[in-house]
């Protein structure tokens, strides 16, 4: 073969063209746009030194089976090398039910570690000092419920809340948006979110509350630039709720983060973070007011693409993996995760997940590319990339805007429709080989067998007998007392984080907080549409 | 013309990772196919009413989650229940190969790996239901 095949787009269908030079930065404008790393718009980055003044946190999403088996997992990455710690819940736990509930029948341990109580809290940390790793979890419906259960392990370790640091999802817009793991209708979930940013404000000040996640809105199909505008605009949609509980911006949107995707368009993916940073800083700014610069930084974690991993052929996906993750810290990520090459088939075994920690180890200590900030800075087809990406996420929020906001957004179906285009739209174009996935629409081959991660029913029978045991154990009466008072709280409009962590400490249940919260608001379910 | 073929698109499990659910239920139609699509959540229960209702001649279930080994016999013993064992059953997502082949032999007409091409599940859903696209 001797040259690429056209049309020539962007991952996202966005076409290039064939060389570009000053003429196509005409409306470029380095002082307003680009300023210097640590400055205002932040588009170089968050920070003047930028890797030299601090690496990134490598930090594996990690969690399967138990509790007890997860534990074993963090204390060998720690090991490792690994600088932070990120919990994987599965599926009972991220949807509200304990190990023991029905639903939870075959799916307990699958996707993350089960965590039904304060008592499975306590076994996931144990041996793990609170106070020196940083923890980020991903749950969201019920995040206050587990973030009161990490809290609780805290002062059982005589930490107090103040030194905590950590990164919550708690993302609940982008479940309606592309995730889909919801429980309580949308308004009712943005209330306990903005529970939750109050009472980290207030009282755990060095923890993020909510980390805005574009990641899930790529992995559902979307392009690079619907991931940016949906995200930022989930972002506006927080600020604007924590403002109306009566916080000042500066008070708790320094503690907004966000979490994106790192695809395989190299390019691409680089303008997507620098515009993101920009965007925020503007909408911080000047939409919101923001005067401390700390607000306007937009600081971000960053995981590999999911959906870009094949089941054919699955070492490629190493190759992958490091190209996308060369991306993330081009792009200047504070934090990355590195997919492991067995993730298209199951939770990564343990070689696998050193092999992608390697990769950033790699990356941060033999490439070089962290010797000096926002090394494509100044590019002529980088900048162009940052300011088309801008100017399409500007005019996504504008729409959103005009509909009321994302919740009236989401309840129309726009942003699930906007993303089910794309995926069908990308789709077509691998089936007819115009996008070419090696290994699977060319270059196919026999696959090699790899080593598999196998979780089995047991980790649901463990779960459900330590349940069992536990609600013989504890005060029930103290457990009943607690579920009333959250009830009335959620009923009420005071903050439902001190119930929550009241509960908790009761070794009340995931299950049974939440539905205590569902006798009160409800639940959702979103209209279908194909 | 023999009438469209109809398609119960299911998504049992609590997984809500509905990207592949969507697609296939689009191409499906785009196929020229009725396709129903249940939404997220659907327990063995709600899917088999369902098709039952919908008078549908194929079952696609999408299961990304691991579920499966718990959840597609529980279909397939409530389709023999109801008499409906004639109603074809296709799985797609995160299935490994010993597990395929065990649905495969319990029953499942054919599983659908990650890479699988929307054209070749059209195919085979025309060939199951008995009308193959004309040569």
């Amino acid at each position: 073969m001797k040259v690429a095949e056209g049309p020539f787009t962007t991952l996202s269908g966005v076409p290039v063209e064939p060389l570009y030079g000053p003429e196509h930065l005409a409306d470029f404008d380095g002082a307003r746009d680009l300023g210097a790393p640590g400055e205002f718009p932040y588009t170089r980055g968050i920070h003047r030194t930028m890797y030299r003044g601090k690496l990134w946190t490598m930090r594996q999403f990690s969690g399967f089976a138990t509790p007890e088996e997860t534990n074993r997992r963090y204390h060998y990455l720690l090991e490792q090398g690994q600088t932070g710690l990120s919990v994987a819940f599965d599926l009972p736990t991220l949807m509200g039910y304990d190990a023991d509930h029905a639903l939870a029948e075959g799916e307990v341990g699958k996707c993350g570690a089960g965590v039904s109580s304060l008592e499975d809290m306590e076994i996931l940390f144990r041996g793990i000092p609170l106070a020196d790793v940083t923890v980020s979890m991903t749950i969201n419906s019920p995040a206050s419920i587990l973030w009161a259960m990490y809290l609780a392990v805290a002062e059982q370790q005589g930490v107090p809340f103040e030194r905590l640091s950590g990164t919550l999802q708690n993302d609940i817009l982008k479940e309606y948006i592309a995730q889909k793991e919801y429980i309580f209708p949308p308004r009712q979930s943005m209330r306990l979110v903005t529970d939750t940013i109050e009472f980290g404000a207030r009282r755990v000040p060095r923890f993020n509350p909510v980390s805005i996640s574009g990641y899930h809105i790529r992995e559902a199909g979307s392009t690079a630039v619907q991931e940016l505008a949906f995200t930022l605009r989930d972002g506006i949609e927080y600020v604007e709720w924590a403002l109306g509980r009566g916080l000042a911006i500066d008070e708790f949107a320094p503690r907004l983060s966000f979490f994106f995707n790192a695809h395989n368009d190299f390019f691409e993916e680089i303008a997507k973070y620098r515009a993101a940073r920009r965007l925020w800083a503007h909408i911080t700014r000047d939409r919101f007011g923001a005067r401390d610069e700390r607000s306007m930084k937009l600081r971000f974690h960053a995981q590999t693409a999911g959906c870009s991993l094949t089941w054919q052929q699955p070492y490629n996906n190493v190759v992958r993996t490091s190209i996308q993750a060369m991306a993330a810290v081009l792009g200047g990520a504070q934090s990355l995760h590195t997919n492991s090459l067995d993730e298209a088939y199951a939770l990564p075994g343990e070689q696998a997940v050193t092999l992608a920690l390697r990769t950033q180890q790699v990356i941060a200590h033999e490439t070089g590319v962290v010797n000096t900030p926002d090394p494509l800075g100044g590019s002529y087809f980088v900048e162009r990339l940052t300011l088309d990406e801008e100017a399409g996420a500007r005019d996504y929020i504008r729409r959103i805007d005009e509909m009321g906001g994302m919740i009236p957004a989401i309840e129309k179906g726009y942003p699930q429709g906007e993303i089910a285009n794309a995926s069908y739209q990308y789709q077509r174009a691998v089936e007819s080989q115009e996008k070419v996935v090696v290994g699977v629409n060319r270059y196919q081959s026999e696959d090699q067998p790899i080593e598999l991660l196998q979780i089995d029913e047991s980790a649901g029978r463990h779960q459900a007998a330590k349940l069992a045991a536990l609600r013989k154990r504890r005060d029930n009466g103290a457990v009943r007392g607690s579920l009333d008072a959250l009830r009335r709280s959620a009923e009420g409009t005071e903050n439902t984080m001190p119930y929550i962590l009241d509960a908790v400490r009761a070794y009340a249940t995931l299950g049974e907080i939440c539905d205590a919260l569902r006798d009160v608001f409800g639940t959702y379910q979103e209209a279908t549409r194909i | 013309m023999p009438r469209p073929i109809r398609v119960l698109v299911a998504k049992p499990g609590l997984d809500g990772h509905d990207r592949g659910a969507k697609v296939i239920a689009r191409a499906l139609r785009d196929a020229g196919m009725e396709v129903i699509y249940t939404g997220l959540r659907q327990t063995p229960e709600m899917i088999v009413n369902a098709a039952l209702q919908e008078d549908v001649e194929v079952i696609g279930l999408s299961i990304l989650s691991g579920a499966h080994r718990a959840i597609v016999p529980r279909v397939l013993a409530l389709l023999r229940e109801k008499d409906m064992a004639d109603v074809k059953v296709v799985v797609g997502g995160i299935i490994p190969d010993e597990d395929a082949a065990e649905l495969k032999r319990q029953g499942v007409a054919e599983v659908f790996q990650p890479g699988a091409s929307l054209a070749a599940i059209a195919e085979f859903i025309r060939t199951a239901a008995g009308r193959p696209a004309a040569a």
